[in-house]
């Protein structure tokens, strides 16, 4: 019996379910996949999310409008700054608001700063997903530290910054923040530099990231995806510039598009964006003018009219929009947060069946997730 | 191999600069002055008494609701002999450190600039082995300001609630 071989069609086959998270260190959170694999070939991809759910969106409908600007931050942990921004900019279109100028210019040089660090975060990361790039997490590390560092000292805190308030900022930046931001993105330069030299043209990394996970643009534009991940597929779409909130329209920059869809082409928007950010915000340092940072007249308690309104910004994940409801009086009747990441993940299965299990996890790693955002 | 070389390139460039890397537990880095750690109550050393009233305006501006605000006639003011102007005054606090979210709401709405967010290292570093001793009361929150740790309330340029 033992000795006699069977024939082929007599084995069972079986694939192989892989469990992936939701601890684990390249799901970037608690994010767990159920993979069904077989062999080393993954066929299919179960995402199961909602680990991190706080319910900030209902919180906030307990919540007068200036308490809910804390939660806004953390449902974005490595941009607050963008997140709050898209909160306060939707209190202030229902309001009716007028933000000073000042005010708008400081917004535009942390969001611009957060996006900065937030790439940093994600070359970083996403060198060690890609394999034993252990070297650019440190670097990026040591960047990131630098802005988190003039974050502290503008609003006090280093990720949970509560600093933007409807109407304008909580208070005003310390009197040598122009030469501290100045200071800041001489490292960041030299940090972009480091990357470019460590990541780009390294034949390794482009082997283990160039044609991996393939997303068209037609099927990006369909699961809703924005961001650097939808421009890595060669679609030019960018809130900043299609929808300019802020005084974007006044500065002069560039949006990065990829041609291929694939991993690389994510990466290197990122890298291109991160030096566009750099010059988006020595154009803002030539606009700063003193002033006030707020409206003249702010009520004790801020109400809004009954309405609705969808404010949409471009954080450094994608598009990060806040619907909000209002029925009177000083709270949101009904808070959506649209998170760029939730959408951004759909397309995962499509991106990583067919690919190897440890590309599926640079494919995980290239959408830069935040779980956060994710489940809100 | 020529990018691998520029790879080795770059990291070999950046060992020659300066390390950034900050010895944490020997060495603190100074903290900027609007640091915000956790709130704490300041204390009037004119008087000799907190300079909480306990109007719990904070604690009803609280997004998260961890404190607890008790408010007592003063046993100091002038018209029973003593010497302050408070007519009623804290009798207990308690800030749960463990819930607060450090959104800096109280400070803004503190009438009396009797509460403010600690900005120093003691703030940082309140690592305890039971949520419980996390829950701050009265003499606890006091006693940074009563001992000269903290000297005065950092005031914050155009604060949102104005009237
Ligand atoms: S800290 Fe200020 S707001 Fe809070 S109870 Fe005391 S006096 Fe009132
Ligand atoms: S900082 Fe915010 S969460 Fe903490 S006690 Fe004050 S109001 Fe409450």
């Amino acid at each position: 019996m033992a000795s006699e071989m069977l024939p082929d069609e007599e084995y069972e086959v079986q694939d192989l379910l892989l469990n992936v998270g939701p601890q684990h260190p390249s799901t970037h959170g608690v994010f767990r996949m159920v993979m069904t694999v077989d062999g080393e070939l993954v066929k299919d991809v179960v995402p199961y999310i909602g680990y991190l759910h706080r319910g900030a969106e209902k919180l906030c409908e307990t919540m007068d409008y200036r308490q809910g600007i804390g939660f806004m931050d953390r449902t974005e942990y490595l941009a607050g700054h963008n997140a709050e921004l898209s909160y306060v900019m939707a209190v202030e279109k229902l309001a009716g608001l007028e933000v000073p100028e000042r005010a708008q210019w400081i917004r535009m040089i942390l969001c611009e700063l957060n996006r900065l660090s937030s790439h940093f975060m994600f070359m970083g990361a996403f060198g060690i997903d890609v394999g034993v790039f252990g070297t650019p997490f440190i670097y990026a590390w040591r960047e990131r530290e630098a802005i988190i560092d003039l974050f502290e000292e503008i609003s006090g805190d280093r990720m949970m910054y509560a600093y933007f308030r409807p109407g304008g900022l909580a208070w005003d930046v310390p009197t040598n923040f122009v030469q501290r931001v100045k200071e800041v993105l001489v490292s960041s330069k030299t940090g972009i530099k480091d990357f470019d030299g460590l990541l780009t043209d390294n034949e390794i990394f482009r082997a283990r990231t160039q044609g991996i996970g393939y997303i068209s643009a037609e099927d990006a534009i369909d699961y809703g995806m924005s961001g650097p991940s939808l421009r890595g597929s060669g679609v030019p779409m960018d809130v900043r510039k299609d929808e300019p909130y802020l005084y974007y329209d006044q500065i002069k920059f560039e949006v990065p598009v990829g041609k291929n869809g694939d991993v690389f082409d994510r990466y290197i928007c990122r890298l291109e964006e991160m030096r566009q950010s750099v010059s988006i915000i020595e154009q803002c340092l030539e606009h700063l003018q003193p002033g006030p940072i707020m409206p003249e007249r702010m009520p004790r308690m801020l109400r809004t009219p009954p309405g609705e309104v969808y404010v949409r910004t471009e954080a450094p994940r994608g598009e990060y929009g806040v619907y909000l409801v209002s029925k009177g009086g000083n709270r949101p009747y009904r808070l959506k947060v649209r998170s760029a990441c939730l959408s951004n993940l759909q397309p995962l299965k499509q991106m990583s069946v067919g690919q190897y299990v440890a590309d599926a996890i640079i494919v995980l790693g290239s959408i830069d997730i935040v779980l956060s955002e994710v489940d809100r | 191999m020529k990018g691998l070389a520029k790879s080795m390139w770059t990291t070999l460039a950046v060992f020659a600069r300066k390390p950034v890397t900050r010895d944490y537990p020997t060495y603190h880095k100074p903290l900027p002055e609007r640091d915000r750690a956790f709130p704490l109550l300041l204390w009037d050393k004119q008087i000799d008494e907190p300079f909480c009233t306990g109007c719990h305006a904070c604690e009803r501006a609280c997004p998260v609701e961890c404190m607890t605000v008790l408010m007592k006639d003063n046993p100091n003011h002038r018209s029973v002999g003593g010497n302050s102007g408070r007519r009623k005054i804290i009798d207990k606090f308690w800030i749960d450190y463990a819930r607060c979210m450090r959104c800096n709401i109280c400070v803004e709405v503190c009438n009396f600039d009797a509460i403010a967010m600690n900005n120093t290292w003691q703030g940082h570093e309140l690592s305890v082995y039971d949520r419980k001793d996390l829950v701050m009361d009265l003499g606890a929150l006091t006693s940074l300001s009563h001992g000269g740790g903290i000297t005065e309330w950092v005031p914050v340029v155009g604060q949102a609630n104005e009237a």
